[in-house]
């Protein structure tokens, strides 16, 4: 019975140190200050595309305190808040409304990944606060109401680049192209959708079409199978982690055919991983960090000072959406979710580091796209196509 | 653990409180949790969101969800002793049930697919039923899985429910779009229903939005007086025999396969419920994701942390678990380092969970029975 009692006791006592930890720290208020403007941040900081959510916020915490160090929007400081949220659908919709509910941010900011913006966009524009996603490329982001914005190209847009620059790129000119897909992840997906239309369109044969699951570490089957049918050019539309090693594997199984894939290849990792395998590859991307154009070096320039790495495209639309939503307070004197969001629509050629950003009827951005070639793990600038 | 509580609930059973008694002031008594269930659950939807916001109602919600997955993932895993990893699978397979009725039921029946009618309204009672159409689903599926566990045991169990978490994960991202246009729908045959068009990777988006408190609260409810009433029946202690000793359940007469498979079927039916809540909830889309092992964790993790069997003590563990990594966020990026220490720490504490084999109101049991001799 002693025994028995001891156990009981045990547990109360651990209920008690539970219960005692998420009181205090539910305890602490992020209530905004009248002489502040809150904004808020939803991005995937931990999961498995980490890097994606930390360079868009070092991307926007450089804007933040630029805004700042000139003394803000009529003299309010903006003020940041990021959430994690784990790269997962549920996370990110609570992150938001916790964003939007308790913290009363005025402008949201996110995300990365089109499923999670998805998410997060209808408690937006249920509560009427506009959201800008800085690079989700699917069209369905914005379709889900007026208060959602976006300062990247979309996926038909970013397709239809790769197709047309495979087809008439001098040295490439590509007639028969094969397609590897990340089956798991929508970005990869749809992208793939656009490119075909487009290839087919332009006069182009698509020979194979492979699939692979986000997180596979054995792609020799697919390989063999796309370097039977001898195609001019590999698409390869994923993320970084995985098209290393499709590179690596496909330099193995003597592949000589070049890849070319999507902003999802942009990452400093991507030549740590694939080595020289990937010289010689081609992806399409938001920036180039070689482009000359002041605008973008000073960018470089500062973002290096700040965070001591060169910022991928990533960390640049990260800066554009901040520094868009920045302009569009400067231009007017109310902060509420409707007047912000009809002056955001009223972007017009804005001088991002991005390229000249407008923003259209559907809310969605205008704007260049350039085509990068990886040259001894580095990328380097090879074109840019206009819209 | 100490032997002497073995008799704690058990013995203390008598027909008036096991709810199967016939007589009318028993069924009274059988069915006022059920009233008092639905009473909350109609309390917090009035309630809660005026007086704690949206933020908090949310994060209720979310806790509401996870109780009804762990609670029914306990049948499984902690009454009858069976170690099922691929929970998340039933969760999906009627949360995309669920789905396909109300998004194309709408549709036909009301030409869109936004959100119909009020509170209990048609557009409600719709919802209510595809939640329950993607249980009885998921059950058909729990009795599928179910099956094998007739010769398997253990970790070769555990690798077959996993298995039908990822065929169900990538079953789903083979699907094709969804339709959003009603009258495209409408006109076109069923065979654009073939492959389903519920999104494949990117998920179910566009769903209406008929998750409320009172609902999810309602199947907590349900789920809940369900779990409890098994556990003192006659059934639910045959499944209970099956977990402490096959054999010798075996050798008293206990149908062993009937047992785990109804335990199965039962979990599937409640997690396939709970997964047309979760598809229907506001600023989330349920995705090929969500049916993969590392949700399925998330629930095991409950069972595990609230006790093997112990209904309050998972009950408290699921909501304990989904709030901390909210009232966490002060952390930062940090804070899922300090979830995962308070997990270590809570199973060095207490490695047979929250409550162990017991129920939160056992730990007033020594009371009450002290009561109950000064009585009479």
């Amino acid at each position: 019975m002693a025994k028995s009692l001891n156990a009981r006791i045990h547990s109360m006592v651990w209920m008690a140190v539970i219960s005692a930890v998420v009181g205090l720290s539910g305890c602490q208020q992020n209530g905004g200050d009248a002489d502040e403007i809150l904004i808020g941040h939803f991005g995937s900081l931990t999961g498995s595309e980490a890097t994606f959510g930390k360079s868009t916020d070092n991307g926007i915490i450089l804007a933040v305190e630029e805004i700042n160090a000139t003394g803000g929007i009529r003299g309010k400081k903006v003020r940041l808040i990021t959430y994690d949220d784990k790269g997962e659908a549920r996370e990110a919709g609570t992150a938001v409304t916790r964003l939007i509910t308790k913290d009363q941010v005025v402008a949201v900011l996110g995300e990365v990944a089109s499923g999670l913006s998805l998410a997060g966009a209808p408690v937006c524009q249920e509560n009427g606060i506009p959201m800008i996603s800085p690079s989700s490329t699917n069209p369905k982001v914005t379709q889900v109401g007026d208060m959602i914005f976006r300062v990247c190209f979309i996926d038909p847009f970013q397709g239809s680049v790769c197709a047309k620059f495979a087809r008439e790129h001098e040295g490439l000119k590509a007639a028969k192209a094969a397609i590897l897909t990340d089956q798991a992840s929508p970005y990869s997906v749809g992208l793939q959708e656009e490119f075909e239309k487009a290839f087919v369109a332009l006069g182009g044969t698509v020979v194979s079409k492979q699939t692979y699951q986000g997180g596979d570490q054995d792609f020799s089957a697919q390989l063999t199978a796309i370097r039977g049918e001898a195609p001019d050019i590999l698409f390869v539309p994923g993320y970084y982690t995985d098209v290393g090693n499709i590179a690596l594997q496909a330099e193995k199984l003597q592949l000589k055919v070049p890849m070319l894939g999507g902003d999802g290849w942009d990452s400093s990792k991507l030549g740590e991983i694939a080595g020289k395998a990937i010289d010689g590859c081609f992806y399409s991307n938001h920036y180039s960090h070689e482009d000359p154009n002041p605008r973008v070096q000073e960018f470089i320039r500062k973002y290096n000072e700040k965070h001591s790495q060169t910022p991928d495209g990533l960390a640049a639309l990260g800066y554009d959406a901040a520094r868009i939503l920045f302009e569009a307070m400067k231009r007017t004197e109310s902060l509420k979710g409707a007047d912000l969001a009809a002056e955001l629509s009223k972007t017009k050629d804005f001088d991002g580091v991005t390229g000249k950003i407008s923003i259209n009827e559907e809310r969605n951005a205008v704007k260049p796209a350039v085509i990068l070639q990886m040259k001894d793990g580095k990328p380097s600038y090879v074109s840019t196509i206009q819209p | 653990m100490p032997r002497d509580s073995t008799q704690s609930p058990q013995t203390r059973l008598t027909p008036a409180n096991s709810g199967f008694s016939g007589t009318t002031g028993n069924a009274w008594y059988g069915l006022f949790p059920l009233v008092a269930g639905l009473a909350m659950a109609t309390a917090l939807q009035f309630i809660l969101p005026g007086a704690a916001g949206p933020y908090y109602s949310r994060i209720v919600i979310d806790a509401g969800i996870a109780i009804v997955l762990a609670v029914s993932l306990n049948i499984v895993n902690g009454m009858t002793g069976q170690f099922s990893i691929g929970h998340a699978g039933f969760m999906a397979l009627g949360g995309y049930t669920a789905g396909i009725l109300t998004h194309y039921g709408s549709m036909l029946l009301w030409g869109s697919a936004g959100r119909h009618g009020g509170f209990l309204g048609s557009g409600e009672l719709l919802f209510a039923a595809s939640c329950l159409a993607g249980g009885l689903i998921s059950a058909v599926a729990g009795y599928v899985v179910g099956l094998p566990s007739l010769r398997l045991r253990g970790d070769y169990l555990a690798i077959v429910t996993l298995g039908f978490g990822e065929i169900m994960r990538v079953i789903l991202q083979q699907t094709g779009r969804v339709i959003d246009d009603a009258e495209k729908f409408r006109s076109g045959g069923l065979s654009q229903l073939i492959p389903p068009p519920v999104g494949g990777a990117v998920g179910f988006d566009g769903l209406p939005k008929y998750t409320s408190l009172f609902w999810v609260y309602s199947l907590v409810t349900v789920t809940v007086v369900v779990a409890y009433r098994l556990k003192v029946s006659s059934p639910g202690r045959a499944m209970i025999s099956v977990r402490e000793d096959e054999i010798a359940a075996q050798a008293m007469g206990v149908d062993i396969a009937r047992q785990k498979v109804m335990a199965f079927v039962i979990a599937a039916f409640f997690a396939g419920a709970a997964g047309g809540m979760f598809a229907h909830e506001s600023g989330v889309i349920i995705s090929p994701r969500d049916a993969g092992f590392q949700r399925s964790f998330d629930y095991v993790i409950m069972t595990v942390l609230g006790g093997r069997g112990s209904i309050s003590g998972v009950l408290i563990a699921a909501a304990v678990l989904t709030a901390l990594p909210e009232m966490l966020r002060d952390f930062e990026q940090y804070r899922l380092i300090v979830y995962a220490l308070l997990l270590i720490m809570m199973m060095l504490v207490r490695p047979q969970g929250l409550f162990g084999i017991h129920e939160i109101w056992d730990l007033f049991a020594p009371f009450l029975r002290r009561q109950q001799k000064a009585a009479p």
